[in-house]
C-alpha cells in the first residue's frame, strides 16, 4: 500500500505536454512566476506528510486574482490537473503534487487587506499565516479564534480548505464557525463570492460546503474572518491522573457540570515525557495522563469555574491539580501541549500523526485498542487528545528509511482509523483526508455516500482536474480496499468487480 | 420490516417511529416517474419561499429522539419530531439549542427547522442552525438514505453535505435525521431595557462588541434597546452595572423570536433585511425593528420590492420577503453563482423532484 497516485485505482490522468503548457502559460501570463526547472520544483515535492514526495511538473505562483482566473481557464482548456498549495503544513498529503500536474502555490497572496475593529472583521488573502491575523488584530483587543498548533506557519487558505481546528475549538468553533465570506475561483475561471459581511447570504450554503473541501472545488483567493474580543482573563489548570480512564471520566464530568472550557486537552504518559524533555513545561512525568483545562471569560465567572473544575477533577480521582499562578506559568503549561508533535517527533526519526474523532465516552476502550494495536505492529504510539471534542491525535513513531517499519506504520495508522469508525467516530477531525486516508473513506462511507460526494465534485469540476486523487476515493479503489478489509464478514462494495 | 415492528413507543421521549423505508419508497417512485414532491413537516414555515406544486411527502411519521447523551453534547433526532418535544427533552437536562430556532406554529418540526435554517435572537453570539449541524441522514434522488457527517463534534471526512442541505429548503433531498450540537443552558440570564434611539444603540453595540461582555441578545424595537445578558452571576452583575437600564422580563425574546411583538401586527409586507451589523440606517419608507445587534433588520413597508432589494444590496446585505409573495421572496443570485446552484441541484436531484421552485423558479 502506498499513498502515491495510482492510475489503476485513482483514474487515468491526462497526458500533458510540459513544453507546450509552459510556453502557453508564459504567453498568457507573462508576469506570473512559473517554475519549471527541477531544482526550483524540488522544495514543493511534499507537504507536512513528508514521507511522501512527488516533484510537480510546474509550479505557478500568481499574485493577483485575475491571474488565478486566467490560469484556471488555461489549465482547463489544456487539460492540466491543478493541485493548490498554501503553506504546505497539511498532514494528510492534500497538497501532494502530481508528476503530470501543475502546483498552484498561493504564498504570494500574503496581504492583510483590512481590519475593521468596529465590525470585528478581517479581510485577508489566503497566503496570510493564521497567527498573523491575530497579531494584526491585537492592537484592537481582538483576535482570530481558531488556533491550530501549526499557526505560526499554516496559511488561512489552507485552514479553510481543511476546516482547521485548534485547542480552543470546543468553545470558539472551527474554521467553519469563524469565516464570514470567501472569494473563490472555480476551474472555469469564475469568481464567486460566498457568504458576506452580513450573517447569511441567499442561496445554498456554499460557504460551508467550501470549508474542508481540500482544494477540490475551487481556489480560495480571499477570506473574511470574524474577530473576537480577547477574553478578560484566562486560567489554566493541570490535573494529573494515574489512569487514563479516570482522566476521561473527569472530562465527562466537567461537561456534565455545564462548563464549556476554552480548551480541554489530554496527553498520555509518552506524550507527557516527550514534551517535558523538549520544553520543560513542568509536567508530572510519572502521570498516566494529564488534563489541561483552560477557563476564560470574565474574571468573576472564571474564578468560580476554576473552583468547580478543581473539585470535579479531585472527585474523578486526580492525583494532583495545579492552577498556573501567572501568565508565564500558563504559557509554559500550553507550550508543552503545543509542542507535543515535534516533541514526540524527537523520539524517533519519523512520526505519523493520526486524527480520528470518537464519541468521548468511548475514549478508554479506544486507548486500550490503540495500545493493543501498537503492540501487534511493534511500534510506539503517543497520544495527544483534544479531549473536549473527542479528537484524538495518536502519534506513531517509526523510521521511514526502513521500508518494513514504514509499511507497518501505515497499516497501524489505518487500523486506528478503522477503530474510530467502529466506535461511531470519524477518520479525520481536522487534518483532512488528502491522500493519506483515502482508503479509510471506504470504511466510513458506503458506495452511495461516496457517489454523492462525487456528485458534489462534478457540479464544480466535471473534468476532475482539481486535486485529482485526493479526498474522495474512486469506487474502484474502495472495491480493492474492501477486498483487503472485510468487515463483519461483509464486503463493503459487493456490487463492484474486484481487481 | 413490518409497519408494526418498526414503530415503538418510548414513554420518556414521546413516539419513536421509523418511517424512513416508506419515505425512501415514495421518493424512489417519484424519481422514477419524475413526479415533483412537496416535502411537508409541521407546515409552520410554509410561507417561507415560493409555493411548490407537487405530491405531498409528509415526514411527520418519522419521528423521535434516536440518541441523546447529554455528556456528549450531541442529540440525534428524526425530522418529524416536534421542535417543542426536542427542546423540552433538552431542557430537562439543562441543555438547549443555542441558536434559538423560531417555531412560528406549535407543530414545527426539527426537519423544517434544519431545512429553513432560521435562527433566533442569540444567532450573532451562538451561531446559526448550520453551525450546530454535525450530521444528517438524507434521502437523495434515487430514493436512498445516506448518512453524512456524524455524531462527533469534529469531522472533515468528505464534503460537508449536511451543512449544504441546512437552509436549502428541501431542494436537495429529504433530511430524515439530524445530529445537532447542544449546549448547557447559561447559569444565569437577565434582560435590560435601555431608553436609547436606534442610532445611539448601534453605536453602543459596536463599542460593547469589542468588550468581553456576556451579551446574547440585542434588539431595538423602535423605542428602546433590549439587551440580554447570559453567563455566570458575577459577570452579569458587573455588566448590569456597566450598561444601566431597567430590568425587564425575558419573555421579550420569545415574543421577538416568534414574531409576536406589536411591531409584527401590521398589514404591510414584512421584509427580513440581513445586513452587516455596522451598516448605517437605510433610507426606506416603513417601520424598523432591529435585531441581532444590527445584523437582522425587520422592515414593515409598502415600498417596491425592487427598491427594497436594491437599497439593502447596496448596503452589503440581502432582503427576503416574509409575507407570502409568490413571485420572488429571495434575492436573486448573480449569474455565476446561480450556475453552480443549478449544477448542484442537477447532480443531487437529477429528476428535479425535491421542492422544485421553492427557492427560485430556476431551481
Ligand atoms: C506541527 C503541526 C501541527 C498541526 N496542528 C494542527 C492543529 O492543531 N489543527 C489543525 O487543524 N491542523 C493542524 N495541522 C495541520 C495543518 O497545519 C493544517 O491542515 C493547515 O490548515 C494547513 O494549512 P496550509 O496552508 O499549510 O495548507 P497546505 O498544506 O498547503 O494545503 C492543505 C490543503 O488545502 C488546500 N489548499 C491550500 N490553500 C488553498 C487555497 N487557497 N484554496 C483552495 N485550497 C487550498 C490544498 O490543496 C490541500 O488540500 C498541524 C500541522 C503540523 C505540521
Amino acid at each position: 500500500m502506498s499513498f502515491m497516485f495510482d492510475e489503476r485505482l485513482d483514474g487515468a490522468l491526462p497526458t500533458v505536454d510540459k513544453a507546450a503548457v509552459t510556453s502557453r502559460l508564459h504567453e498568457v501570463l507573462p508576469h506570473m512566476t512559473l517554475l519549471s526547472e527541477p531544482e526550483d520544483l524540488r522544495p514543493f515535492e511534499c507537504d507536512g506528510l513528508s514521507a511522501y514526495r512527488t516533484v510537480p511538473m510546474l509550479v505557478a505562483m500568481p499574485e493577483r486574482i485575475e491571474q488565478v482566473q486566467t490560469l484556471m481557464r488555461e489549465c482547463r482548456a489544456l487539460n492540466v490537473p491543478v493541485v493548490t498549495r498554501g503553506a504546505g503544513t497539511g498532514l494528510s498529503g492534500g497538497a501532494l503534487p502530481l508528476e503530470r500536474g501543475l502546483l498552484l502555490v498561493m504564498s504570494k497572496f500574503k496581504s492583510i487587506l483590512s481590519i475593521d475593529p468596529e465590525a470585528r472583521l478581517a479581510r485577508v488573502q489566503p497566503g496570510v499565516r493564521n497567527l498573523a491575523i491575530s497579531e494584526a488584530a491585537a492592537p484592537f483587543g481582538l483576535y482570530y479564534a481558531p488556533d491550530p498548533s501549526s499557526q505560526i506557519a499554516c496559511s488561512i487558505g489552507g485552514n479553510v480548505a481543511e476546516n482547521a481546528g485548534g485547542v480552543h475549538c470546543l468553545k470558539y468553533g472551527l474554521t467553519v464557525h469563524n469565516v464570514m465570506a470567501l472569494e473563490v475561483v472555480t476551474l472555469e475561471g469564475e469568481r464567486l463570492t460566498l457568504g458576506s459581511e452580513a450573517l447569511d447570504a441567499p442561496g445554498f450554503d456554499l460557504l460551508a460546503l467550501m470549508m474542508g473541501s481540500e482544494g477540490m472545488l475551487g481556489v480560495v483567493v480571499e477570506i473574511t474572518v470574524r474577530l473576537l474580543p480577547r477574553p478578560e482573563v484566562a486560567k489554566v489548570l493541570m490535573a494529573s491522573f494515574d489512569d487514563v480512564s479516570k482522566a476521561g471520566g473527569a472530562v465527562a464530568d466537567i461537561i456534565a457540570g455545564g462548563i464549556i472550557p476554552g480548551g480541554l486537552e489530554m496527553m498520555d504518559n509518552l506524550a507527557i515525557r516527550a514534551a517535558e524533555n523538549f520544553v520543560h513545561a513542568d509536567y508530572p512525568v510519572e502521570a498516566a495522563a494529564i488534563l489541561l483545562c483552560e477557563l476564560d471569560g470574565v474574571d468573576e465567572d472564571v474564578h468560580e469555574q476554576c473552583r468547580q473544575v478543581r473539585e470535579i477533577c479531585a472527585a474523578a480521582g486526580a492525583t494532583d491539580v495545579r492552577q498556573a499562578r501567572d501568565e508565564q506559568e500558563r504559557a509554559r503549561f500550553w507550550a508543552g501541549r503545543k509542542a507535543a508533535f515535534p516533541a514526540v517527533g524527537r523520539l524517533a526519526p519519523d512520526y505519523y500523526c493520526m486524527d480520528g474523532t470518537i464519541p468521548r465516552h468511548r475514549l478508554p476502550e479506544v486507548l486500550h485498542g490503540i495500545a493493543d494495536l501498537a503492540e501487534e505492529y511493534e511500534l510506539q504510539v503517543a497520544n495527544v487528545f483534544h479531549a473536549g471534542d473527542g479528537n484524538m491525535h495518536p502519534l506513531i513513531l517509526f523510521d521511514a528509511s526502513d521500508d518494513d517499519q514504514r509499511e507497518r506504520a501505515e497499516v497501524l495508522g489505518g487500523r486506528i482509523l478503522e477503530l474510530c469508525v467502529e466506535v461511531g467516530g470519524s477518520i479525520t477531525g481536522e487534518h483532512g483526508v488528502g491522500r493519506e486516508k483515502i482508503n479509510q473513506m471506504c470504511s466510513q462511507f458506503n458506495s452511495h455516500e461516496i457517489e454523492c460526494f462525487h456528485a458534489v465534485k462534478r457540479a464544480f469540476d466535471p473534468a476532475g482536474l482539481l486535486n485529482p486523487g485526493k479526498n474522495i476515493p474512486t469506487l474502484a479503489r474502495c472495491a480493492e480496499y474492501g477486498g483487503l478489509h472485510v468487515h463483519h464478514g461483509e464486503l463493503p462494495f459487493p456490487e463492484l468487480e474486484r481487481f | 420490516m413490518s409497519e408494526l415492528s418498526s414503530r415503538r413507543r418510548d414513554s420518556a421521549d414521546g413516539v419513536l417511529a421509523d418511517d424512513s423505508a416508506a419515505l425512501c419508497e415514495q421518493v424512489g417512485e417519484a424519481s422514477a416517474k419524475g413526479t415533483p414532491l412537496a416535502i411537508v413537516g409541521g407546515n409552520s414555515k410554509a410561507f417561507y419561499g415560493r409555493p411548490v406544486t407537487g405530491e405531498a411527502l409528509d415526514v411527520r411519521g418519522h419521528r423521535g429522539i434516536v440518541h441523546y447523551d447529554p455528556v456528549e453534547l450531541i442529540v440525534t433526532v428524526r425530522c418529524g419530531t416536534p421542535l417543542s418535544e426536542l427542546e423540552a427533552t433538552l431542557a430537562q437536562n439543562g441543555q438547549q439549542l443555542a441558536f434559538e430556532p423560531p417555531r412560528f406554529a406549535p407543530g414545527a418540526t426539527v426537519g423544517g427547522m434544519v431545512a429553513c435554517g432560521l435562527s433566533g435572537p442569540r444567532r450573532p453570539w451562538a451561531g446559526a442552525v448550520r453551525d450546530h449541524v454535525l450530521g444528517t441522514r438524507l434521502i437523495t434522488g434515487e430514493g436512498r438514505q445516506l448518512r453524512l457527517g456524524g455524531e462527533v463534534m469534529k469531522n472533515v471526512a468528505g464534503y460537508d453535505v449536511s451543512r449544504l442541505v441546512t437552509g436549502a429548503l428541501g431542494s436537495l433531498g429529504v433530511i430524515t435525521e439530524v445530529s445537532l450540537k447542544v449546549l448547557p443552558q447559561p447559569p444565569q440570564g437577565m434582560t435590560l431595557r435601555l431608553e436609547l434611539d436606534a442610532e445611539r444603540a448601534a453605536r453602543n453595540l459596536a463599542e460593547w462588541g469589542r468588550q468581553p461582555l456576556p451579551l446574547s441578545g440585542a434588539c431595538h424595537d423602535g423605542e428602546a434597546l433590549h439587551v440580554r445578558l447570559e453567563g455566570g452571576e458575577g459577570s452579569i452583575r458587573r455588566a448590569r452595572e456597566q450598561l444601566g437600564g431597567e430590568q425587564v422580563s425575558a419573555a421579550f425574546w420569545e415574543a421577538l423570536r416568534e414574531q409576536q411583538l406589536p411591531f409584527f401586527n401590521d398589514p404591510r409586507p414584512l421584509w427580513r433585511c440581513s445586513l452587516p451589523a455596522t451598516a448605517p440606517g437605510l433610507a426606506l419608507a416603513g417601520d424598523w425593528l432591529i435585531d441581532w445587534a444590527g445584523a437582522q433588520r425587520w422592515l414593515k413597508s409598502d415600498a417596491e420590492p425592487a427598491h427594497i432589494r436594491a437599497t439593502v444590496s447596496e448596503a452589503g446585505g440581502h432582503a427576503t420577503c416574509f409575507t407570502p409573495n409568490a413571485a420572488s421572496p429571495f434575492t436573486p443570485l448573480p449569474r455565476a453563482l446561480l450556475h453552480y446552484h443549478r449544477r448542484l441541484k442537477a447532480e443531487l436531484d437529477p429528476a428535479g423532484i425535491f421542492n422544485p421552485g421553492r427557492w427560485y423558479a430556476e431551481l
